[in-house]
């Protein structure tokens, strides 16, 4: 299967590697990757912090980057949801009619467990996991326990559970400036609940989430590194 | 023009093209537990006992008898009854004043009051009064004291659509499901709510 | 009077209350679990949310014919309808009503409604006391009027219903002379068939099989309670709210609070930064839509929630709520374009629009900003931004951009065979 990435622009400056690791996971399985060169970002931090009218044109420019594949792939949950689900919001926002649907945007997970059919994509990684189920792909997207069924798979990985797994980070894109006192407290919070679940790595499938619980745990020197789910996928997350 | 016009006004401006627009409603929830007479009684008995309100299920032919059992246990010496009230219920009292509820009057706050229902619900353990045939005003029902209802076993509906259906809306209902509790998370009591109820239920 | 400051600034002091902190979550996880418990106990409960939510639409998309409706049906059964179009006039018409039945007290039990009209202050400044009832006070005992709120009104049948834990309405429909009920336009649902739906929704999230009291009256009953009943029909702002179509959303608000309490932001500030009446998530869409977003306080309110979507997933008339806060972000946004100087984040994100919708741009900027950033690394990370992002920094640090992007990576990397 021809695959187009979407890479996000946040992944792209910040996390190059999580994208490399999508391109080595996706042809390791024998499936063959295409970077339209035209992407930049989907819009969601123009559109969830106002900027309506910013964000369909970039909206705009996410379909025309993408028009003619069938099948895209992307290693962040919050713009899968953006594409899927906002992008028809924000172009109705913009007075425009008869709306075309959007770009069939899957988040990894999802391609792998629903479009390929694996769970099992051949992994190492010898650590002790925790997953943290952000809210767009918990709740945006609703990928359930796909995640889990992925790094259940993988050789050598322990789980580890964190409690209250399913709040919020506190990161919500702008929130975490514009309020960043809460921010840092339900960071502070989620925090504290990894270091209880005394993993080796936190993992997810949004690098802006990671970062920021990177970001709080790093501050604490707390010696847990934070991982997106496609490098452990990948195998060279060692 | 009036407030009243004003205020319709610019709910139509609000609205604009899209006032009046049909929403239908999905009405596929449950309207039935889909059990026997049987098992919807067993509920509500389970279910009422289960709010920490004193339930028996009796006989029609016993019913006297353990109503009387019950006001003897609490050694109550006066009860008040709503009109209407099936005087075959009070038949094996012995020294306990019968005091009818008379609207003007405001009732001894400890006084016992014995009255029926409108209706029940098994699901969640509730009665409903809705000031019927022997169930009073709504003042004869709120004090602290004991307060007897007597729930006939076809009055249980198996879940809230089913009561809803059964009652008359206009009517003034009062639905009771365990004991009222106070604001917060300690609930404990409402110094409101009636502190004592007890049920009986009589099959037919 | 000082301005009500914007939830970031209101939030502080709450957040540095430890005790406060520890209450509140305790709060929140206990009303949390027994939600919980009390609506995995219906297997038809998406059921019920997509009912509930129906009716609400069918309510508001009908609304001035089921507002017309239930003033006939409340006046047929011996009642009268008031019509307020602010919080003024609403609390001067229960003043008006109170004092015309000659009260001296009258009992009003809390109600967000109440709170809403001011009408604590109106019936004092009119020499009218009220008792406040609720846990800790006892309902007056010759009290003949009382102030109530109410939770859902039938328009087909003009009967009012109040769900409640401790029944403090049900004792305000034994006062003898008058019963002044105060209801915002949207608590109103065609018919009684709606009962059976929101009766269950609404208990169920706030954790209960059924509300330990209900009570409906309706109009006057000969012989049981009030000789008058008047009912007064509050605007304050809910026809503005009604004219958004996606904000119109929140106008099916049944008054559950399931929100509030998986509200991870909520949890941590608890309700005094939202202001009255409403806190919490709902509170974040009704307050700005209600009241506008001139001031401050209400502008910053649809961005105090990081757009989790836990409100969502509970709510029992399935409102998006994050969507009504996107859609506020842009009002509030919009509403500032047309300043003379643009704020600077107008200018920061049009400026990151214009470089984001080329790709040419796009990536010059990327290469710009990664050599920015890397200036700014010590050891591997960054620990101190400068400027507005400073705030990010203060408690997090930021992972260093690695010198080649993806784009420049897979550009690299050349065609596969």
């Amino acid at each position: 299967m021809r695959v187009a990435l979407f890479v996000a622009c946040f992944n792209d400056a910040l996390f190059p590697g999580t994208g490399r690791a999508v391109v080595r996971l996706l042809e390791r399985l024998g499936h063959e990757v295409a970077f339209p060169s035209a992407q930049t970002c989907c819009g969601q931090m123009h559109w969830t912090t106002g900027y309506h009218a910013e964000a369909a044109g970039l909206a705009r420019g996410f379909a025309a980057a993408f028009a003619g594949h069938d099948a895209i792939v992307t290693p962040s949950a919050s713009c899968a949801a953006t594409v899927r689900r906002d992008h028809a919001r924000i172009l109705r926002a913009a007075g425009e009619r008869d709306v075309p649907p959007a770009p069939p945007v899957h988040e990894l997970t999802e391609f792998l467990v629903d479009v390929l059919g694996v769970t099992d994509v051949g992994a190492s990684f010898p650590h002790r996991v925790a997953y943290h189920p952000t809210c767009h792909s918990a709740r945006a997207l609703g990928a359930g326990d796909r995640p889990l069924r992925l790094l259940r798979a993988v050789r050598g990985l322990e789980l580890a559970e964190i409690p209250a797994a399913d709040e919020c980070c506190g990161f919500g894109g702008t929130f975490a400036l514009k309020n960043a006192d809460v921010s840092v407290a339900l960071v502070a919070d989620k925090v504290r609940h990894i270091r209880s679940a005394a993993p080796d790595v936190v993992c997810a499938v949004d690098n802006s989430c990671l970062a920021h619980i990177g970001g709080a745990l790093s501050r604490q020197r707390s010696g847990v590194r934070v991982l997106h789910l496609a490098e452990i996928l990948a195998g060279d997350g060692a | 023009m009036t407030s009243r016009d004003r205020v319709l006004g610019r709910i139509r401006d609000a609205l604009g093209p899209a006032r009046g627009t049909p929403v239908a409603v999905p009405r596929d929830y449950r309207r039935h537990l889909g059990a026997g007479r049987a098992d919807v009684l067993a509920l509500f008995l389970e279910r009422v006992a289960g709010h920490g309100t004193p339930v028996r299920h009796v006989g029609a032919d016993e019913l006297a008898t353990a109503l009387a059992a019950a006001l003897w246990s609490r050694d109550v010496k006066r009860i008040i009854v709503p009109p209407g009230l099936p005087s075959g219920w009070l038949a094996e009292l012995d020294g306990v004043e019968i005091a009818p509820d008379a609207p003007g009057t405001a009732p001894d706050a400890a006084d016992t009051v014995v009255t029926g229902c409108a209706a029940a619900v098994a699901e969640t353990g509730t009665i409903v009064l809705d000031g019927g045939r022997g169930q009073g005003r709504r003042a004869l029902t709120l004090r602290p004291g004991l307060h007897l209802c007597v729930v006939h076993a076809d009055q249980i509906a198996g879940t809230v659509p089913e009561a809803v259906a059964r009652l008359l809306p206009s009517r003034p209902q009062t639905w009771l499901t365990g004991p009222a509790v106070a604001p917060g998370p300690s609930r404990a009591p409402s110094p409101h709510g009636p502190s004592a109820l007890e049920v009986l239920v009589v099959e037919d | 009077m000082t301005p009500r400051p914007k939830f970031a600034a209101a939030a502080r002091p709450a957040l540095a209350d430890t005790a406060l902190r520890r209450a509140l979550a305790d709060t929140a996880a206990d009303a949390r679990a027994r939600r919980a418990a009390a609506v995995a106990e219906l297997p038809d409960w998406p059921a019920l949310r997509a009912a509930g939510r129906a009716v609400k639409d069918r309510t508001l998309l009908n609304l001035d014919a089921c507002l017309e409706r239930l003033e006939r049906a409340v006046v047929d059964a011996g009642g009268t309808v008031h019509w307020a179009e602010n919080a003024a006039q609403a609390a001067r018409t229960v003043v008006r009503l109170a004092a015309a039945a000659g009260a001296g007290e009258v009992a009003a039990p809390a109600a967000s409604v109440l709170e809403e009209i001011g009408l604590d202050g109106a019936l004092t400044a009119a020499g009218i006391a009220v008792h406040r009832t609720g846990a800790d006070a006892e309902f007056p005992a010759g009290a003949r009027v009382a102030v109530t709120g109410v939770d859902l009104m039938v328009a087909e049948t003009g009967t009012m219903v109040a769900l409640e834990r401790a029944g403090d309405v049900r004792r305000c429909l034994t006062v003898p002379d008058a019963l002044i009920t105060v209801a915002g336009l949207e608590q109103v649902v065609p018919d009684r068939a709606d009962l059976e739906v929101l009766l269950q929704s609404v208990s169920r999230s706030a954790g209960e099989r059924l509300a330990p009291v209900v009570s409906a009256w309706t109009g006057v009953v000969a012989g049981d309670g009030p000789a008058a009943f008047h009912l007064v029909l509050v605007d304050n702002g809910r026809t503005r709210a009604l004219a958004d179509e996606v904000g119109r959303a929140a106008l099916r608000c049944v008054g559950c609070d399931a929100c509030l309490h998986v509200c991870p932001v909520y949890e941590r500030t608890g309700p005094e930064p939202y202001g009255a009446p409403h806190a919490g998530p709902i509170g974040a869409i009704r307050t700005p839509q209600l009241r506008g977003v001139a001031s401050a306080a209400n502008a910053s309110l649809p961005f105090a929630s990081t757009l989790c979507g836990a409100c969502a997933d509970v709510c029992p008339v399935e409102i998006d709520i994050p969507e009504v806060l996107v859609r506020l972000r842009g009002k509030v946004v919009d509403a500032r374009r047309g300043r003379p100087v643009p704020t600077p984040e107008l200018a920061m994100m049009r400026a990151a629009a214009w470089t984001l919708t080329d790709p040419h741009r796009y990536e010059a900027a990327l290469r710009g900003g990664t050599r920015w950033a890397r200036l700014l690394a010590r050891g591997g990370r960054i620990r101190r931004l400068p400027g507005r992002l400073g705030v990010w920094t203060d408690a997090r640090d930021l992972p260093v951009p690695p010198a080649r992007s993806f784009r420049v990576w897979w550009r690299d990397r050349g065609e596969r065979p």
